[in-house]
């Protein structure tokens, strides 16, 4: 039986199964080399790595998000039960803290990005202290509410409004960790290039995912409170 | 490069304590290893929950004491109740969907082979690769404790079958085992969901990040392929079981109204009428279906597609050709994928769902046997003409093949809104699920286990009880599976503990008492694969680097690889992953790190140019 690989040219350059083109052994790879033979990655990839996995990982925090928003409008049609919350005021000031520690993370990045590890410091800690102001200010909406008598199963407005926020809390709290974490790792000492390149992928992954935060919180404000 | 900068890069030496090594292992291989135990623990106490099944169909009411004993709460007497038996539907379903299904193919092969096969040193995470290991435990663990220790309603099990239907699984006075067991059942489900995202973020990042100098993504095995596009679906598809967990499990401790209607009456009961069953009101049961069938449709495409990568890979190792057509697999594979997400309505258009929306979901569902279609064509064409070598491993991947024929061509007949309102809820969901999703899958990793575990453990697994494992398997499954058909077409329906009560179902006694006595037969000889398995890795003959003769960056290295994989030195690739058979060459098979050679003989030949091309 023949076999159907007919070609008689040796060591095909076509790539059976494999490469759409003949390339160079050199530049097909994900890792771009720093112009030598090393046996191991280089640096960029290495930060790299902490960029892509946090793309990663908010894709599947959204995709959670976007289960929960289904599940927020199907319920909001599916019955004449639903009963508009009025607002507690007191979001406007969270909503407030957290586009303001957007800000303050940017400027610590940058800072780090231009090696001034004091002020990255500086800007990192006003970060985590709005972060926390602004949990600080979500439990005293739930206070509010409780004090009106609203509670997660008062009405279905009401248990996905502590739902939501108690989600996005979380995902906050785990933000905070991390800029905790990054911080303390601003105070070790940076003994050579992969490290300090690391931490910059490190610190660009946590600014990505807390500007992720932001944004999700001004969506959930808006799907909470005026969408209907 | 400085030796320095060396030590740096290599991020986690080479441990030396049991714990570090063995336990708490950051090293993906270790890891892989412990995902297959644990799969292969779940999978044992899968099987026998559907030995007890069977039996409690075949031979209703008989006493077996030892079920008495284990189970006096379910099995008082030692005969099975009904509640009994439907929380063995219950856990058997989600232990082997959860633990077996999605744990051995990506977490344990995947994880195993993913980064060897891509030519890293390990994971890109591995702190997190470790986490998910262990996370997935933890999750094993809480599953367990929902059948065996779930309180008051002693050793009964949530009954609601494994896609928890509400409203019956949001209240916890609607059955034996629907309270704790119900709580831990849901919290096992979440924390299982954690544990794949975590490994689905590693896969994913590791695959974009760490290949290595020449692997270019059309040059990755299948398998690469398969487990990539896995983790997409698992990233995309498990955060909104857990969002629908939650919601669920808010329903039954915050009494929240996600899933519960209003006026629901339970046992005679009013909601609202009594302090332990309290008001609920415009919940929308069909709310979680949908949730639920969005994760439960792309969950079976995770089951499979690492099976369908690695057949791929050992019919063309064992054929000894290229893979016929690796293009159009790469899209097929991310064809099944996609429209993975669009199908999720074919499960449930027996909720009464609008016509349109059924026809869309219908045609959607039948176009996915396109994309199948064109991998089975493509492994057809993998054989036709190889001189193929039927070792075990060989013989397992022939068998994906067939099993997923077998069971996915009933899948066209169950996507039709019309043929699939009198077979909803009958066997012949059953046998076509269990074929396609279950059993092809299992083929799957048997060939992959039988295939990997010289790289693995250094040692073949004995091929003489291998082919034994294989043909009595092989034939037992279609015992089990064939019969549920006809079953199904009569009308038998599924999760009822027995059918002693319904006449037009009594001459089909003989073919439920055959099917028992298949798998009865058939998890015997499992037994065998759990004797091979641990008989060979201290006994098993020796083999090589490359004993198989196959091309890809596994084969490279030693058997079993090192810690770091290549011993501190990645290999380049220069070639595809599939290059057997190629006319000129000094061997049948070149490996992917063997160079261009200097243009030899270019030019040979007239009719080069794409000869290679089907």
């Amino acid at each position: 039986m023949a076999t159907t690989v007919t070609g008689t040219r040796p060591l095909t350059k076509t790539g059976i199964g494999g490469g759409p083109k003949p390339r160079g052994p050199n530049g097909n790879g994900a890792r771009k080399r720093n112009g030598h033979d090393s046996p191991f990655p280089d640096l960029q990839s290495s930060a790299s790595r902490y960029r892509i996995g946090m793309w990663v990982a908010m894709a599947a925090i959204l995709m959670m998000f976007t289960a929960l928003t289904s599940a927020y409008i199907v319920r909001s049609a599916s019955a004449n039960d639903w009963q508009p919350l009025k607002m507690p005021r007191i979001l406007l000031l969270s909503t407030a803290l957290i586009l303001v520690s957007s800000g303050t993370l940017e400027t610590a990045r940058r800072k780090l990005k231009d090696a001034a590890a004091n002020a990255h410091r500086r800007w990192l800690l006003l970060t985590v202290a709005l972060g926390l102001g602004f949990l600080v200010s979500q439990l005293l909406a739930w206070r509010q509410l409780v004090r009106q008598g609203v509670y997660v199963s008062s009405n279905p407005h009401s248990s996905f409004f502590y739902l939501l926020t108690a989600t996005h809390g979380v995902h906050l709290l785990g933000g905070l960790v991390a800029l905790a974490y990054l911080s303390l790792r601003t105070r070790a000492r940076q003994e050579n290039e992969l490290a300090v390149v690391k931490r910059q992928g490190a610190a660009d992954a946590v600014t990505l995912y807390w500007h992720f935060m932001d944004v999700l919180w001004l969506y959930l404000f808006v799907l909470l409170f005026f969408w209907r | 490069m400085s030796d320095e900068t060396h030590e740096a890069v290599h991020r986690h030496p080479a441990p030396t304590s049991f714990i570090r090594k063995y336990i708490f292992s950051l090293d993906h291989k270790v890891i892989g290893i412990q995902y297959i135990i644990l799969a292969l623990a779940a999978v044992l106490v899968g099987m026998t929950m559907s030995v007890l099944m069977r039996m409690n169909l075949s031979w209703p009411g008989t006493n077996w004491p030892i079920l008495g004993t284990l189970f006096p709460g379910g099995a008082p007497n030692g005969v099975m109740s009904p509640e009994f038996y439907l929380s063995l539907v219950t856990m058997h379903g989600t232990i082997m969907v959860f633990f077996v299904l999605t744990t051995a193919p990506q977490g344990g092969f995947g994880n195993y082979f993913l980064p060897i096969q891509i030519g890293a040193e390990d994971m890109a995470f591995p702190v997190l690769n470790m986490l998910s290991f262990w996370v997935t435990l933890v999750g094993f663990i809480v599953i367990l404790s929902a059948i065996f220790f779930s309180g008051s309603e002693s050793t009964v099990g949530p009954i609601g079958g494994w896609t928890g239907y509400p409203p019956l699984s949001a209240l916890a006075n609607a059955g034996p085992g629907q309270g704790m067991g119900m709580n831990l059942w849901i919290t096992s489900i979440a924390i299982f969901c954690i544990g794949s995202l975590l490994g689905a973020l590693n896969f994913i990042t590791t695959l974009l990040n760490m290949r290595t100098r020449g692997m270019s993504l059309m040059r990755m095995p299948l398998t690469c392929w398969a487990w990539f596009t896995t983790a997409v679906l698992a990233l995309l598809s498990f955060p909104v079981l857990l969002g629908a967990g939650v919601l669920l499990l808010l329903d039954r401790l915050a009494g929240t109204s996600f899933f519960i209607p209003g006026g629901l009456y339970l046992t005679g009961v009013l909601s609202g009428t009594s302090p332990n069953f309290p008001l609920h009101t415009g919940g929308s049961p069909i709310l979680w279906q949908h949730l639920f069938w969005f994760f439960g449709h792309p969950e079976v495409y995770i089951a499979i597609l690492p099976g369908m990568g690695a057949t791929s890979h050992i019919l063309a190792t064992f054929a000894r050709k290229p893979v016929f057509g690796y293009r159009a697999m790469v899209f097929a594979i991310f064809a099944i994928g996609l429209l993975g997400f669009f199908v999720w309505g074919h499960h449930m258009f027996i909720s009464g769902m609008s016509p349109y929306s059924a026809m869309t979901f219908s045609i959607l569902t039948l176009s996915i046997g396109v994309p199948s279609a064109v991998k089975t064509f493509n492994w057809l064409g993998t054989l036709w003409g190889g001189k193929i070598r039927f070792t075990t491993a060989m013989l397992f991947a022939i068998g994906f093949v067939s099993l997923f024929v077998a069971g996915g061509i009933t899948g066209l007949v169950l996507g039709q809104t019309s043929l699939d309102l009198p077979m909803h809820d009958t066997y012949f969901v059953t046998a076509h699920f269990h074929l396609v999703m279950g059993v092809a899958s299992i083929f799957g990793m048997f060939a992959a286990t039988y295939f990997w575990f010289p790289k693995m453990f250094g040692r073949f697994m004995n091929e003489r009880l291998g082919k034994l494992h294989f043909w009595v398997t092989f034939i037992g499954v279609y015992c089990i599976f064939v019969p549920m058909h006809t079953m199904g077409i009569a009308g038998m329906p599924r999760r009822y503990a027995q059918f002693t009560e319904y006449k037009f179902l009594e001459s089909l006694h003989p073919l439920v008492v055959l099917v028992s006595i298949a798998a009865i037969f058939t998890v015997l000889v499992q037994l065998i694969f759990y004797f091979n398995l641990i008989w060979s890795i201290f006994k098993g003959k020796k083999a090589g680097d490359n004993p198989w003769e196959a091309t890809t960056l596994e084969w490279n290295t030693t058997s079993p690889p090192p810690h770091d994989n290549f011993a501190g030195v990645l290999p380049t690739v220069y070639r595809g992953p599939y290059e057997f058979a190629v006319p000129g060459a000094p061997h049948d098979f070149v490996m992917q790190t063997e160079p261009e050679p200097a243009e030899v003989g270019e030019g040979v030949g007239g009719n080069g140019h794409n000869g290679h091309r089907h």
